[in-house]
């Protein structure tokens, strides 16, 4: 591998980097705006990286990995830690032979997410170390020292970043990494490793002993770091935050955090006690402010208006006058669309007429919400299109139940619809209910990612597919149908109405690739087919 | 000179290569040795809605994103996104926009953004050969011959 000293990587890119300079055997994830890149860019690099159903396999994956030794990498959006916090809060307990980073990407600001919530609260909540770069330098860096973190108190560690680390691209001088090589294998544990009640109770307790033994490391860690300047302001920030404010406030003392959880509070109390003036400037949640106040430490913090939204130098400065006027609101741009030639189009068109109560889902078909069609009443998160919908049929009165439908994509119905269909089966509604599944053969908001239904890995080589109208009839759904609305909108239109006037339960897949990655997967079934030759050539001649 | 920062804020709607000649740009900057950062949103903001990218170049960045009117130069794709991120100029800032090139027969429609890279340059003293090797660098090869055409009439016609 050409080795080079300087390089101009984003957040996402110079995770993956150090992921594989620093020998991860496996990284898994599922796609999520804006942790998407890491996997890739990590199998790009020879890495070996799979897309999961979804996050709470791809963590329970990676937990199997490094409970055999090996570093793992898991990936998600802060949604999907939701998804994994069952394994999270556990694993917390039985911690891992090898190491174990979980990446997870918060959105304040909401770019491309349906909340911002701030996931650094997990840390506190379940147990487990939490580091934050603030530009990709120490996206590479602290994955680094996350790995070591995690390898030397045997703990699963988060490495939390956010939108403007993992997509903001910045100078880095990657260290050498390289560890000896490590061979994994099963050493039996059980009562490390088995969680019951008996078990888990000294779990807990060696979790709480271990937690103070970081603290008291993260008191002299070089993840912290103070920076001296004037005495009459000092500034406590961690992430991309502290980037906006040492803009700001170029004269003002620092402590950068890099290690969040467990806090080093003498570190903070010594700080604290040498500036006039003491700030804590953060992003999202009042974390570190409530924790600092907390332990009896007198600093200010951030007025309320700016929890929402991003923090950027501008929001600083008002910060650091107490300026609480309002903020001038960001100019409307044109807000996006389901692109022109969408296939989901005439779905929608037709939900629309049809006057339909539609329950949607997670993905860019949400867009249907958009006029003109304006066609979709709920969007909760991954998978709620079809149980929202269920609900809804449960106690509507049956003129307004009839008119019912979820929505839901092909990759989120891999995610968690499978669920949905299960609940739907063994509880359904005296009216039945009608599920689409848009099928369009990727994961098209995130950008194109593969999935169990496309047949192909993350890398697009030939992977068993999961084909979705199988799935739904072996599961029990009494009726099944697969059509492509864009060929045949009449037909489809008919096919839902004759739907939703049956009191029985109906998956109706409608399929058609995406438009903008019809290309692309063209291009993959053609180098499958090249690759497929090729070897049965090679067996015919070995015959 | 100090620590001056450049800040080049580009704009356009969704698949108008916004993104791409933001890498450009950037990467001129890094293959310079200077510092620089760069940053967007990707996701659900892309599906043909306003896109922007901001590139700050100096000697050391610190934020990734550029405080609200001290925007040096605003490069927009699209005619119709200018006027709605006038605000992020400094006073004295320069809008680079299609019209600057009116008149000008592009090679392709799709090579909008590179001829308006062409005229950003024209306004930086980066030298010439560090903007083709950037351009290069970050385009597929079937596209160099069009792209080097428009940004080189970019430069001169601008």
């Amino acid at each position: 591998m050409k080795y080079s000293d300087r390089l101009f990587l984003s957040g996402n890119e110079a995770i993956a980097l150090a992921a594989r300079n620093a020998g991860v055997a496996l990284g898994t994830g599922y796609p999520g705006t804006p942790s998407t890149q890491i996997l890739e860019e990590f199998a790009r690099l020879g890495g070996k990286a799979q897309w999961a159903p979804n996050e709470k396999a791809a963590l329970e994956v990676a937990v199997g990995a490094a409970y055999a030794g090996a570093s793992a990498i898991v990936t998600m959006k802060h949604v999907g830690l939701n998804v994994a916090a069952d394994p999270l809060f556990t694993v917390a307990y039985t911690g891992v032979s090898g190491a174990l980073v979980i990446v997870c990407a918060d959105d304040p600001g909401m770019h491309s997410s349906q909340n911002e919530q701030d996931s650094r609260n997990y840390a506190v909540a379940a147990g487990v170390p939490m580091l934050e770069p603030s530009d990709s330098q120490e996206a590479y860096d602290f994955f680094a020292a996350a790995l070591d973190l995690s390898r030397k108190w045997q703990t699963p560690v988060l490495l939390r970043v956010t939108t403007r680390i993992c997509h903001s691209k910045t100078i880095v001088r990657p260290k050498w990494l390289f560890p000896e090589p490590i061979t994994p294998h099963f050493e039996r544990d059980i009562r490390g490793r088995v969680m019951i009640p008996g078990y888990a109770r000294p779990a807990h307790r060696r979790l709480r002993k271990k937690l103070a033994d970081i603290a008291e490391w993260g008191e002299s860690c070089d993840l912290n770091r103070r920076e001296e300047g004037s005495r009459a302001l000092g500034i406590i920030a961690s992430g991309v935050t502290y980037q906006h404010a040492r803009e700001a406030a170029p004269d003002a003392s620092f402590l950068k955090l890099g290690l969040t959880y467990p806090l080093p509070f003498g570190l903070i109390r010594e700080f604290a006690s040498s500036c006039d003036r003491v700030m804590v400037l953060e992003e999202g949640d009042p974390y570190l402010a409530d924790a600092i106040r907390a332990n009896g430490l007198k600093v200010e913090a951030k007025p309320p208006q700016f929890r929402f939204g991003e923090m950027n130098v501008d929001r600083v400065r008002r910060i650091l006058v107490g300026d609480q006027s309002e903020e001038p609101p960001p100019p409307a741009g044109k807000p996006p669309e389901l692109c022109k030639a969408c296939p989901y189009r005439p779905v929608y068109s037709v939900l629309h007429r049809l006057d339909c109560i539609v329950t949607g889902d997670i993905g860019c078909y949400t867009l249907g919400v958009m006029p003109p069609y304006e066609a979709i009443d709920t969007c909760l998160c991954m998978g709620a299109g079809i149980t929202v919908g269920l609900g809804l049929r449960h106690v509507l009165p049956p003129d307004q139940a009839r008119r019912v439908v979820s929505i839901i994509g092909d990759s989120t119905f891999m995610h968690t619809g499978l669920t949905g269909i299960e609940e739907m089966v063994y509880n359904p509604p005296p009216t039945g209910h009608v599920v689409i599944v848009l099928d369009n053969g990727t994961t098209a908001m995130t950008g194109q990612q593969e999935h169990p239904g496309t047949g192909r890995t993350l890398s697009h080589e030939r992977a068993p597919r999961i084909v979705i109208e199988e799935v739904v009839a072996a599961l029990g759904v009494k009726n099944v149908h697969v059509i492509d609305p864009s060929r045949d909108s009449a037909g489809f239109e008919r096919l839902l109405t004759e739907s939703l006037s049956k009191s029985e339960t109906t998956v109706i897949v409608a399929r058609h690739i995406c438009i903008l990655a019809a290309g692309n997967i063209s291009e993959y079934e053609k180098a499958i087919a090249q690759c497929e030759a090729v070897r049965s050539a090679d067996l015919a001649e070995a015959r | 000179m100090g620590n001056k920062v450049i800040n080049i804020l580009m704009a356009g709607l969704g698949g108008q290569g916004v993104i791409t000649a933001s890498d450009i740009v950037a990467d001129a900057a890094f293959r310079m040795g200077r510092d620089v950062k760069k940053s967007e949103v990707h996701g659900m903001s892309q599906r043909n809605g306003s896109v922007t990218s901001e590139v700050r170049v100096g000697d050391a960045v610190l934020s990734p994103l550029i405080p609200r009117g001290e925007a040096d130069i605003l490069v927009s794709v699209a005619e119709d996104q200018t006027d709605l991120h006038r605000y992020m100029l400094r006073p004295g800032g320069i809008v680079i926009a299609p019209s600057n090139l009116d008149g000008v027969k592009l090679p392709h429609t799709k090579t909008l953004n590179t001829a308006l890279l062409g005229v950003l340059s024209r306004h930086l003293d980066w030298p010439e050969d560090i903007w083709i090797e950037a351009l290069l660098a970050r385009l597929p090869e079937n596209l160099h011959d069009i792209n080097l055409q428009a940004f080189a009439l970019g430069r001169k016609e601008g």
